[in-house]
């Protein structure tokens, strides 16, 4: 016994340290719990008020006046294609600024007033991405009511999140790696395109997806570069039958999303339109966390084979 | 000091006149001259921190990698007469004339033929027979062909920590280096792996220049033709490895090499 006097009394101090332990884990628990049974409580109850409208004609169906007839084919379909305009414009443009900045980019005050901003950019409110994009491509470029503003807003939206999550994937790369590459002559491009983007695709991939599951249900922006709440039509389709089979037409359509057609829904008075606002919600949480889990897959996938 | 050296039959592969070199205000290198000869195994030896690392990285111009860095003096690479440290001197062109090995083995996540095979991609070679032809000579002579000759497609990852070095003195060898640099290769190896890593670098001078930088004495002892003692930043002696190991001329040489100090 160094300091303490006996063996009895090591045992009461251990115990009475230990409780703090238990103390700690309790809160911690505790913590958890009222966000993931808040969570939980949220979807199980949305899950309950829409389940008897969750059938094959709730997706193959357009909106429609009486509750019982109405689908959210326009809202879905208008949210893939959007997602599909976002990643075009987000990804390349993200990935590219990740790189640059970590790179290529000289350390000093220019760098690190980008680095600030970029961080900033992400905690503007998505509002003020809908303003700019109202008036930048809606009005001033003239692409309208579009699916082909809303990808390019939402894209701007999600930007930082591309850029940072480029950045730290590239960063967690060991400098040994970096070296071995510029050991052997090559240039910084060489080194970037058969190294540390390949190594790092799994972090970049998470950093996509994440930011394209808070892209999905995003409301404000879109209403406010003006979506339409209802509509009973497709935009055109991408596949053509003839050549040269793809078209762009669809980019300039006029289109619903998910989080609006709920919107429009909850916005009702009759109560039969609230069970389709649930299976709406319900629908919308699912694709968001299908999103999520195809990230974590993919990371698992990307990583298997990467060790330093 | 320079010891008398036998100077018939030797060529010098490189020149070091005069190499001072700065991290920002500090100076890590001073006033430095030596020959490297060609074919022959000079081993750069002293106390941590005395700058050892930082001479070799000169050579193929690592510290232009990061900002602050400045040199001064010259490092001549033979038959040329090129100065390596030259502004004009662009550093991918010293790269790709210079190989390295480094102090932990680093292994691209790739497979084994893509790791060794890096080198000739990056000079644009595509003939899928060139790239065999080449792998697998380098393997054999990084002595590890046999080892791997199963699995070359398989991930460098499995390797062991000795074959992963080998491989990288491998993915060295493919591109015909001029003069090959090792920092400290088996710090990070076992007692096995760093006699098969010794032996290979002893073979590997009949076709290679080779400048390696130990902590270890008995090594520079045992693989090294000639040596040079780094304290501080200073060059204190260089010479024939047996003459500097048995009867050196500086004081301070024999205080670190009979263990009194460092």
């Amino acid at each position: 016994m160094a300091y303490a006097k006996n063996l009895e009394e090591v045992r009461a101090l251990i115990a009475s340290h230990k409780r703090w332990d238990l103390f700690f884990a309790v809160v911690g628990v505790l913590a958890l719990m009222i966000g993931v049974l808040t969570f939980a409580a949220l979807f199980a109850d949305m899950a309950m008020k829409g389940v008897t409208r969750l059938d094959l004609d709730f997706f193959t169906n357009f909106p429609s006046r009486r509750a019982g007839q109405a689908g959210i084919l326009s809202a879905w379909v208008g949210s893939c294609l959007v997602m599909l305009a976002t990643a075009f414009f987000a990804v390349p443009l993200g990935v590219a600024a990740g790189v640059y900045l970590e790179e290529y980019a000289a350390k000093n005050w220019v760098t690190d007033i980008i680095e600030i901003n970029i961080t900033n950019l992400a905690g503007v409110p998505s509002i003020v991405y809908g303003l700019l994009a109202l008036g930048m491509f809606v009005y001033q470029f003239g692409f309208g009511q579009s699916i082909l503003s809303a990808g390019l807003t939402l894209a701007l939206l999600i930007l930082p999140v591309v850029i940072v999550a480029t950045r730290e994937a590239i960063r967690s790369i060991p400098q040994v790696i970096r070296e071995g590459s510029y050991a052997l002559g090559a240039t910084k491009w060489q080194t970037v395109r058969y190294h540390l983007l390949p190594y790092s695709s799994a972090g970049i991939l998470t950093g996509i997806i994440i930011g394209m599951a808070r892209a999905i249900g995003e409301t404000a922006p879109i209403i406010t570069i003006g979506a339409l709440t209802f509509i009973a039509f497709l935009p055109p389709s991408p596949l053509q039958a003839a050549p040269p089979f793809l078209s762009f037409e669809w980019l300039l359509s006029p289109f619903t999303v998910m989080p609006i057609q709920m919107f429009n829904w909850t916005s009702r008075p009759e109560a039969a339109f609230q069970a389709n606002a649930a299976a709406a919600g319900f629908v919308l949480v699912v694709m968001t966390l299908a999103m999520n889990a195809l990230a974590i897959w993919l990371r698992y996938r990307l990583r298997r084979n990467i060790k330093w | 000091m320079v010891n008398d050296l036998p100077v018939a039959a030797i060529t010098a592969k490189a020149d070091v006149k005069g190499l001072s070199f700065y991290y920002g205000d500090f100076q890590a290198l001073k006033r430095i001259s030596m020959a490297v000869h060609e074919r022959k195994v000079t081993a750069l030896i002293g106390p941590s921190g005395c700058g050892k690392s930082t001479f070799l990285r000169c050579f193929n111009r690592m510290h232009d990698l990061y900002p602050g860095n400045r040199y001064d003096g010259q490092i001549v690479l033979h038959p040329d007469n090129t100065n390596l440290l030259a502004r004009e001197v662009d550093p991918i062109e010293v790269r790709m004339r210079i190989g390295m090995v480094f102090q932990k083995p680093n292994p691209f996540p790739k497979s084994i033929f893509e790791n060794v095979a890096y080198g000739l991609r990056v000079r644009g070679e595509r003939s899928r027979r060139r790239l065999e032809e080449k792998v697998e000579q380098a393997l054999q002579d990084a002595a590890l062909l046999d080892e791997v000759k199963a699995r070359l497609h398989e991930p460098a990852y499995n390797l062991s920590g000795g074959q992963q070095q080998r491989l990288c003195i491998a993915r060295a060898l493919a591109t015909d280096p001029e003069l090959l640099l090792f920092d400290e290769p088996t710090s990070a190896l076992d007692p096995i792996a760093t006699a098969s890593i010794e032996e290979l670098i002893h073979d590997l001078k009949k076709q290679v220049t080779i400048l390696i930088v130990t902590h270890n004495m008995q090594q520079a002892a045992r693989v090294s033709d000639f040596t040079a003692y780094m304290y501080l930043g200073e060059m204190i002696e260089f010479g024939v490895t047996d003459e500097l190991f048995i009867k050196p001329q500086m004081k301070q040489t024999e205080d670190y090499i009979t263990g009194r100090f460092g």
